[in-house]
């Protein structure tokens, strides 16, 4: 097995043995991006010699006590500010922004002993489900490179899925992590709204907006999960809750667990591969022990509509910080309201901007009650339906995404639909509950499909538990792409590597 | 039948608050850096900042609110506030909207009616963070921004509608700026910016409940400009409404060179400001120990101070609210008279003498060289005959400048009061030998001539005679004896 | 719906300057939006509180502290235009 295609806890083993050099590490990554970055275009920026730095400090510091990830080669999404280093959002708006401080888990990451590959693409400002919406260029999706990775975290899902890194960072607003997992066949966990500190996450939506983990297996992710979560005095809403070890979750059976199956997710219609897949996912539970029961969550075909009033409107405030005055780009005006205009107008691409304005309609004068205080109102009652779901079933088992990866440009031409594909996993963000999303399966044409399991709040052990079960009983994630690889260079509109 | 008109006034005062760092960050609050030097990622907006709560802002909110008679909200929370400026670096301002900190209070104005006070009512008071400062260089095509201030706390302090002259205006704002700076939340500088007032006014016929349309007034930075400012509005006001010409609801400026308002030259347009619940701060709930405990911790008010004085010290009410009004003055006081000064006398010393020597100095109370103390020395050397009431004033200059006990002042200048009757009668006998034609004409009966030989006896013992010893012996020499 | 002026109102109200052919473009498209948003209306909210924050946090403060602030040169590093020490901006007309 190649090195790049270990993930975090076998490299950890390689490293703990001493049978490869963190230095070693990253040149089989490196290279393995050489490899197939060409085709796949996960990274907006290559941070080489800060990696190597990284690498050559970690080393020094040793492995024990708080450095349980020292010298694993992480990809982080584009929108966590690294100091020193450009975070673009992959916009035009801060194509040339180079974060003056470091955001908190990119600290607590590299503070035990991770190392930075570099940072990945995504939609423009998170705003999207497929990395097309990117200023610079669309990732594809390493099983297809016809097909989109998901968004918005595409690229470190890509990454991930592609062995261009060990694991990575995403952030999940509506479905940003988990989606793009699930189309791209690995893991992905969003925590607790409030589990980890958004502090250096650009904001999109501030009360749905989560940082978590994107990694080849469920104990990477708890591992990730260990790091980076816990209170920060720089963000409000960061839970004062103590963080328990979620790798002791990993191992733990399932017997007598219940696991709730929303009967709104199983509709007439959907994609019989899917289905097949997810049911195929909980009879594996139900075989080791589990207890299906069928729940009701009534409210979920509000849940898109409500969320895009809601995170359109959060993001519409969030992104009048980019004025063009202090940072990021600037377009010439005639004077300062046309500064103004021309540098929004030029430094947003038209998903943002359409965002944008939804967001300011909803909250104009006149409208706000029916929209945005509705749209709050449906979240109350999004939250009860799982407050009820919960009092009978421990875990709720749903698809992740209603179809498997789309071919690029397939959805682009109407926003709505695309909107739609995030049905799935939209109302856990307006719960604010913790969520993952794990490989299930593949469809005919090898796509591979995602299983999302949701849990109470602050219950990510649960999460672990279940998930972990499921996937060591399988050899989903086991398999890889097939990526043809490059020799060498990056060809065409490929990132640029420091 | 001409109609006459009333005039009707709301005021929005924003106070900073003495706090050390800024409400959302840790920036220093302190004036006067070089620009961009205070500033951070939270409060310059820079993406993925988050903003955390200075507890001290939301402790001196709920402190003034309570020195206001306010009701202090059981649930509050912060909104946006969105709108695009260059002083404004998240296109936002966090501010309070539907749920303020503190609600429905009242303060006490003198009406300048003899002593009678009328009841100002606070609609509510809300905390938010001050936006940067803008510069602009002359007539260039630029301006430029200074994110320092950006972040600072603010208090704003809206008033019911109550206020029925610019009289009453500035009475209120003086009883404001008197408590802020009291209870120690804001040292009220109109001139620096940190107390600042906009004002809403309107006129309506005399009688009617119906309020008229309003216009809000900026850009007054002192008491007397807003004095001013309103009372050309009302001016303006009533010769449009007495011409038929109906007032726009606008936003004017006040303009210090030409003594008048005029409307804001930018578009104006009504602003949209889209309020929402501030997603990045969580709710605050006071718990009631600590709401009691900043009770507790407020100090004596000026009002309730200056019945006190009355009462216990049989001052005027005059002195009574010149004394109060800045409470380290007050304090000053009654330290000097727990120390043994008679009321009267100390009011008149600190009234007079103090604060003259403290005015040319430029200096406050505060940093007065000469404490209570001192003062207190001063007038037992007085009471007891040791110096003249005229040398008193030499001595409390001196004690002033030098640091100096009156003492040693005393010792040191040979001060001490000449009340001898020998000596004394010594000196107007030379006077009275020296000055024959007057000496004659006095006694011819020239009454009013006594002035000038007691001013020859004040001359000749340097300040030092006793005057009433004088007056005695010069009677009695004059007369003959 | 949404008409054309609207789109401009609220492309103005956003800083946004549009193209004729984006104008057009965004208005049928956020008609599209509103009107699949418009199944809100559908539901019984009634006394039903709003949710502002999803969390049961309260009363998250620090304490009143001055700590160091960024360094004016990494401040102004990303400015499009400084100056002097400050951003340089054209003109506000007051």
């Amino acid at each position: 097995m190649e090195l790049f295609e270990l993930g975090i806890e076998g490299i950890k083993a390689l490293l703990d043995k001493k049978e490869v050099t963190p230095h070693e590490v990253l040149d089989a990554f490196f290279a393995r991006i050489n490899a197939v970055e060409g085709k796949v275009s996960a990274y907006v920026t290559q941070t080489r010699e800060k990696a190597y730095e990284m690498a050559a400090s970690a080393e020094k510091a040793g492995n024990s006590g708080i450095k349980t990830l020292s010298g694993i080669p992480f990809a982080i999404k584009d929108n966590l500010c690294t100091k020193g280093i450009k975070t673009t959002c992959s916009s035009k708006m801060l194509e040339n922004f180079i974060a003056p401080y470091e955001s908190t888990v990119t600290e607590r990451l590299s503070g035990a002993g991770g190392v930075f590959l570099g940072k990945t693409n995504l939609d423009e400002f998170a705003m999207g489900s497929s990395t097309e919406n990117s200023a610079f260029f669309t990732t594809k999706n390493p099983w297809d490179l016809q097909r989109i990775p998901g968004g918005s975290s595409g690229g470190s899902a890509a990454a991930v899925a592609a062995g261009e890194c060990a694991a990575a960072l995403g952030s999940d607003t509506g479905g940003s992590i988990r989606q793009p997992a699930a189309l791209c066949g690995v893991v992905g966990l969003k925590p607790t709204y409030g589990r980890v500190s958004r502090y250096g996450l650009v904001a999109f939506a501030s009360s749905l907006d989560q940082i978590g983990p994107i990694t080849k297996t469920v104990r990477d992710a708890a591992m990730v999960l260990n790091a980076i979560a816990g209170r920060d005095p720089m963000d409000s809403t960061s839970a004062p809750l103590p963080v328990p070890d979620f790798t002791k979750a990993a191992g733990m059976d399932v017997k007598g667990l219940r696991v709730g199956i929303p009967r709104e997710y199983f509709i007439e219609g959907m994609d019989p591969e899917v289905e097949k897949a997810v049911k195929g996912a909980v009879a594996q539970l139900e075989a080791m022990g589990a207890i299906p029961v069928e729940v009701s969550l009534p409210h979920t075909g509000y849940a898109v509509a409500a969320y895009y009033i809601l995170a359109t409107s959060e993001a519409s405030s969030n992104l009048a910080r980019y004025d063009g005055v202090k940072y990021g780009f600037r377009a010439a005006g005639k004077d300062l309201l046309d500064t103004y205009m021309q540098t929004r107008a030029q430094g947003f691409g038209p998903e943002v901007k359409r965002r944008i304005m939804l967001g300011t309609y909803a909250l104009s004068a006149g409208y706000y009650e029916a929209y945005y205080g509705r749209a709050q109102q449906v979240r109350t009652l999004i939250k009860r339906d799982f407050e009820e779901a919960f009092r009978v079933a421990d875990i709720i088992a749903t698809p992740t995404s209603p179809t498997a990866a789309f071919k690029i440009g397939e959805k682009s031409a109407d926003p709505l639909q695309m909107y739609l594909s995030d049905i799935f996993t939209i109302s856990i963000n307006l719960a604010g509950l913790p969520g993952i999303s794990i490989p299930c399966g593949f469809t005919g044409t090898g796509l591979p499909i995602g299983l999302q399991l949701i849990g109470r709040h602050f219950d990510e052990e649960m999460l672990i538990r279940a998930a972990y079960a499921y996937e060591q009983s399988t050899e989903w994630h086991k398999r890889r792409p097939a990526l043809p690889s490059d020799n060498g260079a990056d060809k065409g509109e490929g990132p640029k590597a420091l | 039948m001409s109609v006459r008109y009333e005039t009707v006034i709301g005021l929005e005062v924003h106070a900073q608050l003495l706090t050390e760092s800024k409400i959302f960050c840790g920036c220093s609050t302190k004036f006067g850096l070089p620009p961009n030097s205070q500033t951070c990622p939270v409060c310059t907006g820079m993406p993925g900042s988050l903003p955390v709560l200075n507890e001290k802002a939301l402790l001196f909110t709920i402190k003034t609110g309570l020195a206001m008679n306010c009701g202090i909200a059981p649930f509050s929370r912060f909104a946006r506030k969105n709108y695009f400026y260059p002083d404004l670096p998240k296109g936002y301002q966090i501010s309070q909207y539907e749920l303020p900190v503190c609600e429905r209070g009242h303060v006490e104005i003198n009406t300048g009616e003899g002593f009678l006070t009328r009841r100002i009512g606070i609609t509510r008071i809300h905390l938010e963070e001050d936006a940067g400062k803008n510069i602009h260089e002359g007539a260039g095509p630029y301006s430029f921004v200074d994110l320092n201030r950006a972040g600072t706390p603010l208090m704003e302090i809206v008033s019911e509608p109550d206020l029925r002259s610019p009289k009453e205006a500035s009475a209120y704002m003086r009883k404001l700026r008197a408590i802020l700076r009291y209870i120690g939340v804001c040292d009220g500088n109109m001139e620096q910016g940190s107390l600042r007032c906009d004002a809403n006014i309107s006129i309506r016929p005399e009688g009617s409940t119906k309020l008229g349309t309003k216009v809000e007034l900026k850009n007054m930075n002192s008491f007397k400009f807003v004095e001013k400012a309103l009372e050309y509005e009302i001016k303006r006001q009533t010769s449009a409404v007495k011409n038929g010409e109906a007032i726009i609801q606008e936003t004017r400026l006040w303009d210090t060179s030409t003594g008048k308002t005029h409307a804001m030259r930018s578009k104006e347009e009504a602003h949209d400001y889209r309020y929402f619940p501030e997603p990045d701060l969580v709710p605050f709930m006071p718990a009631r120990e600590w709401v009691e405990e900043i009770k507790a911790g407020i100090p004596e008010l000026p009002d309730a101070r200056r019945v006190r004085f009355i009462a216990a010290h049989g001052l005027s009410e005059y002195d009574a609210e010149m004394l109060t009004s800045e409470r380290a003055l007050a304090d000053w006081f009654e330290e000097s008279v727990k120390l043994g000064a008679q009321p009267k006398a100390a009011s008149n010393w600190i009234m007079g003498e103090l604060m003259r020597l403290l005015n040319e100095d430029g200096i406050s109370i505060e940093e007065s060289p000469l404490a209570p103390a001192g003062l207190v020395e001063l007038l037992k050397l007085m009471d007891s005959g040791t110096i003249s009431g005229k040398i008193a004033k030499t001595v409390f200059d001196g004690m002033y400048r030098s640091k100096k006990s009156a003492d040693q002042i005393i010792k040191e200048q040979g001060l001490v009061q000449i009340s001898g009757a020998d000596e004394l009668g010594a000196v107007i006998d030379q006077i009275i030998a020296a000055n024959p034609g007057e000496t004659g004409r006095f006694r011819a009966g020239e009454e009013k001539l006594f002035g000038f030989f007691v001013g020859q006896a004040m001359k000749a013992t340097r300040g030092k005679g006793n005057p009433a010893m004088i007056n005695e012996l010069l009677r009695k020499k004059l007369a003959g004896n | 719906m949404i008409e054309s002026k609207d789109v401009m109102k609220i492309a103005d109200l956003s800083r946004l300057t549009l193209t004729g052919e984006e104008v057009r473009l965004y208005s049928s498209q956020l008609n599209g939006i509103l009107q699949y948003v418009e199944k809100l209306k559908e539901l019984e909210t009634g006394g039903t509180e709003p949710t502002s924050h999803v969390l049961d946090l309260r009363n998250v403060t620090r304490e009143d502290r001055a700590t160091a602030s960024l360094p004016v040169e990494d401040v102004l590093r990303n400015a499009p235009d400084p100056k002097d020490g400050f951003y340089r901006v054209p003109r506000i007309l007051e």
